[in-house]
């Protein structure tokens, strides 16, 4: 199985590089074939043929030959970089890297490598380092302050996933599929036309259906499984709703708070200041004001509108929905933030063109500002992602422990469970290692929808 | 004010009637500042006067400043999170403006890929990698020290890349005359780039006190020893007093907790926003 697997490997290494121009083919396919056979030779190296064993599962040799062409792929990717900078086909790593392009100081080499050194050697030590460790922690049995360990090959993971192996790799080749067809429908059909229309929604459907995908692959639990199909959508739920809220109320006040209008500035400070709030304090207050005893929440809603609210801590959607107002309520005046600044970017000759045209406030507001502020809309996303992916975890922490029956234990939540309450290390890690396998994602789909361009603002 | 409210105004999109929008952005500032507000209420009363709902100012502000101030010692733990906050703050922009320099300024072997080694280290959230960093940090032996919450978050690929970008912007002269003054990198650094560099450093500032100030879930897990602790985990610690649930020492905590930040934030607000336009504007 392991030679087949590394067979497989190498001819995928060698279709990497076959649309190569006719007279340098022979060699990059063969060159391709070679990398894709050593780096996929790199995990069994590393980890002995494990997820090929005898007693390893149908699921485990799926996800170890998985890995294999991870691993091929990675590699395959460096080098097609390699050989694009010897074509002269590279992005300009120049203008990249941000040289300029005379002069430059002429001293000592070492110089430079002095300046960076210590950024360089924080980033070894605290994360490239846990980084990996992350990786080979997920593949062992480790307790939490325990020495030993016992490898456990892909165990920890294979546990999350429904046992069937047909299943693991079906749905998501099936939705991947999808996404590239209808991405390749939407190119192929011109604009502005019914079938090019038909496209775009089939394409956002075939997105969705990667989330689908992913629900129908993680484990509902039993059988010996972990049950991490409850954490997906949890966190699903969560992230969803908190980025919504964030959002659309942020945008909603900003373009309320944009206006020449008297007290403007004073008006500004006011709505932005969450930003400085922690997600604690958010915690806190969202904690109080929902208090099933003490809260105001709970209170007015008694005697104004003679409702009996339950605990909320009892009740999964009021859970998550606490979770979601109090996590949406502090990014608000982050979002705030920047959509007035982006706000100051929209053409005001476009809109006053509009205006002449008799466009409703409306139109404008979907054909001139949305479009405008894209950008900002696109950060903002990726940042309330990170977000509602990790700070929310002392919001969590304070209003719900992940209660009722882990139906607010988020991804984030849930590692810390497992790996520090629970004292299980090598499960924690596998979580993580999904986590980091979302946060790549996101990532990456930043990287490639704004180019090089690079904003600041999130966490790090 | 009638004269002037005809036609499309130069920012903004008002006309006509402003009281309307006066009217619904009152509501947002209260909507939003509603939960500090109430806590503000519940952090001067007793537990008697929360459960009576009454929404005047109750008789306890002093008694819970004193459960909260002195007897369990949240000043201890304001002052850690102010020693944390300042050392990740000074030794990010530091470390940063240093990169940015060695980025821009200097031609080196295989700068691309220390570019790229870098770049990656964006998709490395410490969350997600929280359990191995714990184990390799105590494996130090750092727990319970300043070390541990400030060492692992002074170098960031998002600072290095700011000042990278700001760097790259400026004018190329500005090397070339400093070169025939006979400028060494070190007084390039901070005769030259530093002083045009104030925006941004001061967005940084803003961003990274702010990120380290209410950083919870790491400090939560390597210190252990109160007498370490920061503001955000010493809140759990408030709402119990005597036995029994209180909510007014901690709400008063929470508020407490809520000033530093808020203060950089107000005080720093404009270099934060040119700071933040410098950079969007490639």
């Amino acid at each position: 199985m392991l030679i087949s697997a590394l067979v497989a490997a190498a001819a995928f290494g060698a279709a990497f590089f076959a649309k190569t121009p006719r007279h340098r083919k022979p060699r990059r396919v063969a060159v391709g074939a070679a990398v894709g056979l050593a780096a996929a030779a790199v995990v069994p190296g590393v980890m002995g043929p494990c997820g090929f064993a005898a007693e390893a599962s149908q699921v485990d040799h799926v996800l170890f030959f998985g890995l294999m062409l991870t691993a091929s792929w990675l590699a395959l990717i460096v080098v097609r970089m390699i050989y694009d900078r010897a074509d002269g086909a590279a992005p300009e790593t120049a203008s990249m890297t941000g040289e300029i392009r005379s002069g430059g100081f002429r001293t000592k080499p070492w110089v430079p490598w002095l300046l960076l050194s210590p950024t360089l050697l924080i980033l070894v030590v605290f994360l490239y380092t846990p980084a990996v460790q992350t990786f080979t922690l997920a593949t062992k049995l480790a307790r939490l302050g325990a020495p030993n360990s016992i490898d456990v090959c892909l165990g920890n993971f294979s546990e999350l996933l429904v046992a069937d192996p047909v299943r693991v790799v079906a749905y998501p080749l099936v939705a991947v599929a999808a996404v590239y067809a209808t991405s390749w429908w939407r190119r192929a059909t011109s604009r502005e036309t019914v079938s090019h229309r038909l496209a775009e929604v089939a394409s956002t459907f075939a997105v969705l259906g990667i989330f689908v995908a992913l629900y129908a692959v993680f484990s509902p639990g039993g059988d010996g499984q972990v049950a991490y199909r409850p954490v997906y959508v949890t966190t699903l739920i969560i992230t969803v709703g908190t980025v919504a809220t964030g959002m659309v109320g942020g945008l909603a006040i900003a373009y309320l708070a944009f206006r020449n209008i008297r007290g403007g500035g004073v008006y500004r400070t006011l709505l932005i200041w969450p930003y400085a709030i922690s997600p604690t304090v958010a915690g806190i207050l969202f904690f109080m004001i929902f208090d099933p005893t003490a809260g105001i929440f709970q209170y007015l809603a008694e005697a104004w509108f003679g409702i009996d609210v339950p605990n909320y801590r009892e009740n999964a959607v009021l859970a998550q929905a606490a979770i979601i107002l109090a996590s949406g309520w502090k990014i608000l005046g982050y979002n705030i933030l920047f959509y007035l600044a982006g706000l100051q970017n929209v053409p005001t000759s476009q809109v006053e063109a509009a205006v002449i045209d008799g466009a409703s406030v409306w139109q404008r507001f979907t054909k001139i500002v949305l479009p405008a502020l894209s950008p900002i809309t696109f950060f903002l996303l990726v940042t309330n992602l990170t977000y509602a992916f990790f700070e929310i975890y002392a919001t969590i922490d304070f209003m719900t422990k992940g209660a009722p029956a882990g139906k607010t234990s988020v991804a984030i939540y849930e590692i810390i469970r497992v790996g520090v309450n629970n004292g299980d290390l090598g499960r924690g890690a596998a979580q993580s290692v999904l986590l980091f396998i979302a946060v790549i994602g996101v990532t990456l789909w930043q990287f490639r929808t704004s180019g090089e361009r690079v904003t600041y603002g999130g966490a790090g | 004010m009638a004269g002037l409210q005809v036609g499309v105004q130069k920012k903004g999109f008002v006309r006509g009637r402003q009281w309307p929008f006066h009217l619904a952005l009152i509501t947002s500032v209260l909507v939003i500042a509603f939960p500090l507000l109430y806590a503000a209420l519940i952090a001067t009363q007793t537990n008697a006067e929360i459960f009576s709902f009454r929404f005047t100012p109750g008789s306890a502000l002093a008694s819970n400043f004193d459960d909260v101030w002195v007897k369990r010692e949240f000043s201890r733990a304001m002052w850690n999170s102010l020693q944390q906050s300042f050392w990740v703050t000074v030794g990010k922009t530091v470390l940063s403006l240093l990169a940015g320099l060695a980025f821009v300024y200097f031609r080196f072997r295989a700068k691309w890929f220390v570019f790229f080694f870098v770049l990656v280290t964006l998709m490395m959230p410490t969350e997600v990698m929280i359990l191995a960093m714990f184990r390799l940090v105590s494996g130090f032996g750092w727990q319970d020290t300043m070390a541990s919450i400030t060492v692992p978050f002074i170098a960031s690929a998002t600072g290095a890349f700011l000042f990278r970008q700001h760097f790259a912007n400026m004018p190329v002269e500005l090397l070339e005359a400093s070169q025939i003054d006979g400028a060494t990198p070190f007084t390039f650094l901070t005769r030259i780039l530093i002083p045009l560099s104030w925006n941004i450093i001061g967005a940084l500032f803003v961003i990274q006190f702010v990120y380290t100030w209410n950083m919870f879930l790491w400090p939560s897990l390597i210190i252990r020893d109160d007498s370490a602790q920061v503001v955000q985990v010493a809140m759990q610690t408030l709402l119990n007093f005597g036995g029994a649930l209180t909510f007014g020492p901690l709400m008063l905590a929470a508020i407490i907790a809520s000033i530093p930040p808020a203060l950089v934030f107000v005080v720093m607000q404009k270099p934060f926003m040119s700071g933040f336009v410098t950079a969007q504007d490639k």
